[in-house]
């Protein structure tokens, strides 16, 4: 019982996290019909810019709301700006290509990033050193929530084999609980990713921008017809994509408190997956796909071997792609020529 | 010079093509189509099968580039404008196959339309408008326009681009693979479209509708025009009875 509860509440934050970076794979293969493999990586520079920002703002502003705000904003801004260079000077000369070209260039993109981030850059400016690129070992991220137990909870503890009970001993009450915490970052990073989704949710269902992405999603010629500026709407796109991913970065640093270059591989593949999971293309479907992942990996991490968790991210995919090639929630679509 | 039958009656000029080409790739589909629509006028252009219809129409609306030749609409030089920058200047167009967005629902193609008016209040009586050309529309304004049958999806497309006000409307075989009667209605409000002041370029591989319609009509063959009349001449014509209606 336990067991399972602390097995939950680490599925559903990893879960939302997952579902940040999905969004972006999801919304942008909605607009382009592109995978989109650099999108992890911009996730991973969300985190490093939010180290940066964390560092020059100081210890000062550790722990405090606007610090915490700021470090978040800058992110927000540094990766939004990063995706509409990469959508601009990238992808958009290629839209009219074969779609492989623009492929080859989105893993280009990811390499660039993963392994350019593992330089080590540091110029003498001014006569003082200064770190623009930090290089490949893994960094400590600072506390930008000082971490407080939000609650603790108390859950019966499952009752010992009765050959291992000492009659002798004298009953100690405090063995028949567990205890859970739940911390607070845990609970703001859930709100924040909540929130978020909520809000892209919003953007997507009831407005108008929302209503001009899901036509050029469908029908980007047919878009434009009608009087939307398709290129503005696909940049648009990305940048919201990255701006989530930023989020996602810095909450996932929170959480896992290291940071290192590869990250956004890493992270990014298991959004993927679980964006191809939830059907590709399709938002709802791309935050259930991520939560029933990670619910997934936690429990086989729980209850069978933690070096199963890759192995169950792959396997998932391929059930689902059996069963329901669409994904969870995509809808079939007939390939358009 | 392609024939001309009857006499047209001289408008101020809404849409002037000349001598527009169009390539795909190593096919020309155009070899040079001008053509016309005077304000207030429907035009027809009729023709066979890849005779291209749809891209004279893809050539005005800026969905393709032309490799020659002029597209002006009221005056001002549009050729190779992107599609999106029309719709601004008056000009919307129903494209071949309908074009709805099927995971959408009715309204919100319908408000697609107005994507570039912000005039609330305008909107909203265009959509009562919208309502009352086609009712069926605001039955199933809540509903996906997936849904929709073929019919509807086509009332919705003419719906969608009148959303826009234009100048002028261009609409490709609107009748395609509908029900007589369906068609039938679908033509009664073309006529009152056009009689409240919208100019309609108007592609039909049914000629006899077409022509019923129009003031004035071009028969496209191969990629260029080889006759021209008035709507009533080409249907007395024994080459396009022969031709396009089946006679
Ligand atoms: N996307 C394309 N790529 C290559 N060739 C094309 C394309 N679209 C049209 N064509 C060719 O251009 C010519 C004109 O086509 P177009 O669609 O304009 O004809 P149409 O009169 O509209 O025909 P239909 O009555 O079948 O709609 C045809 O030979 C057609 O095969
Ligand atoms: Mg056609």
């Amino acid at each position: 019982m336990a067991g399972l509860l602390q097995h939950l509440i680490n599925g559903l934050a990893e879960g939302t996290i997952y579902a940040l970076v999905a969004l972006g794979y999801t919304m942008v293969y909605g607009v382009l019909k592109l995978i989109n493999f650099a999108h992890g990586d911009v996730m991973m520079v969300g985190a490093y810019v939010g180290y940066a920002a964390a560092f020059v703002l100081g210890d000062g502003a550790l722990g405090s709301l606007w610090g915490a705000v700021l470090v978040f904003l800058v992110s927000i801004l540094f990766c939004g700006l990063l995706g509409w260079l990469v959508e601009r000077f990238a992808y958009r000369p290629l839209r009219e290509k074969p779609r492989l070209t623009a492929l080859i260039t989105a893993i280009g993109i990811s390499f660039t990033l993963s392994y350019g981030f593992q330089l080590k850059v540091q110029p003498e400016i001014a006569g003082k050193k200064v770190t623009l690129l930090p290089g490949a070992d893994p960094r400590t991220f600072p506390e930008i929530i000082t971490p407080a137990e939000w609650v603790t909870l108390h859950v019966p503890a499952p009752a010992p084999a009765p050959d291992e009970v000492d009659p002798a001993a004298p009953h100690d009450a405090a063995d028949d609980f567990v205890e859970i915490i739940i911390w607070n970052w845990q609970v703001i990073s859930f709100v924040i990713a909540l929130a978020l989704m909520g809000g892209l949710q919003v953007l997507v269902f009831r407005t108008k921008f929302g209503r001009a992405m899901r036509a050029v999603s469908h029908d980007h010629r047919v878009a434009a017809l009608l009087g939307i500026p398709v290129d503005r709407v696909i940049a648009l796109t990305f940048m919201l994509g990255s701006a989530l991913a930023a989020c996602a970065g810095i909450l996932y640093a929170i959480k896992d408190t290291l940071i290192q270059p590869m990250l956004g591989v890493q992270l990014g593949l298991k959004a993927f997956v679980a964006a191809v999971i939830g059907g590709i293309g399709n938002v709802q479907g791309a935050v259930l796909g991520a939560v029933a992942l990670a619910l997934c990996e936690e429990l086989v991490v729980g209850y069978a071997s933690s070096s199963w968790r890759d192995a169950v991210a792959f396997g998932f995919l391929i059930v689902v792609l059996l069963l329901r090639p669409q994904g969870l929630l995509g809808r079939v679509q007939a390939e358009k020529v | 010079m392609p024939e001309t039958l009857g006499t047209r009656e001289v408008k101020p000029p809404l849409l002037g093509v000349s001598g527009v080409e169009v390539r795909y790739g190593a096919i020309q589909a155009l070899r040079g189509v001008s053509l016309s629509v005077g304000q207030g006028d429907v035009v027809a252009l009729i023709g066979a099968n890849g005779a291209g219809k749809t891209s004279t129409l893809r050539a005005v609306s800026g969905m393709l580039k032309p490799t020659a030749g002029t597209v002006q609409l009221a005056g001002q030089d549009i050729t190779g404008q992107p599609a999106h920058t029309l719709v601004g200047k008056g000009m919307a167009h129903a494209p071949e196959g309908r074009g709805i967005f099927p995971n959408l629902t009715v309204l919100e193609n319908l408000e697609l339309g107005a994507y570039l008016r912000s005039d609330k209040a305008g909107i909203a009586q265009d959509l009562e408008r919208m309502y009352g050309f086609f009712p069926v529309l605001r039955e199933r304004q809540a509903q996906l326009a997936g849904t929709l049958s073929g019919g509807e999806q086509q009332m919705l497309a003419i719906s969608r681009a009148l959303m826009s006000r234009p100048k002028l409307l261009l609409l490709d075989e609107p009748s395609l693979g509908l029900a007589p009667q369906v068609t039938q209605t679908i033509f009664r409000i073309l006529r009152e479209v056009n009689a409240q002041g919208v100019s309609i370029l108007l592609v039909e591989q049914n000629a006899h509708l077409a022509l019923g319609l129009a003031h004035w009509a071009y028969v496209l063959e191969t990629g260029a025009i080889v006759m021209e009349g008035t709507g009533q001449a080409l249907l007395a014509s024994d080459d396009v009875r022969k031709a396009y209606l089946g006679e």
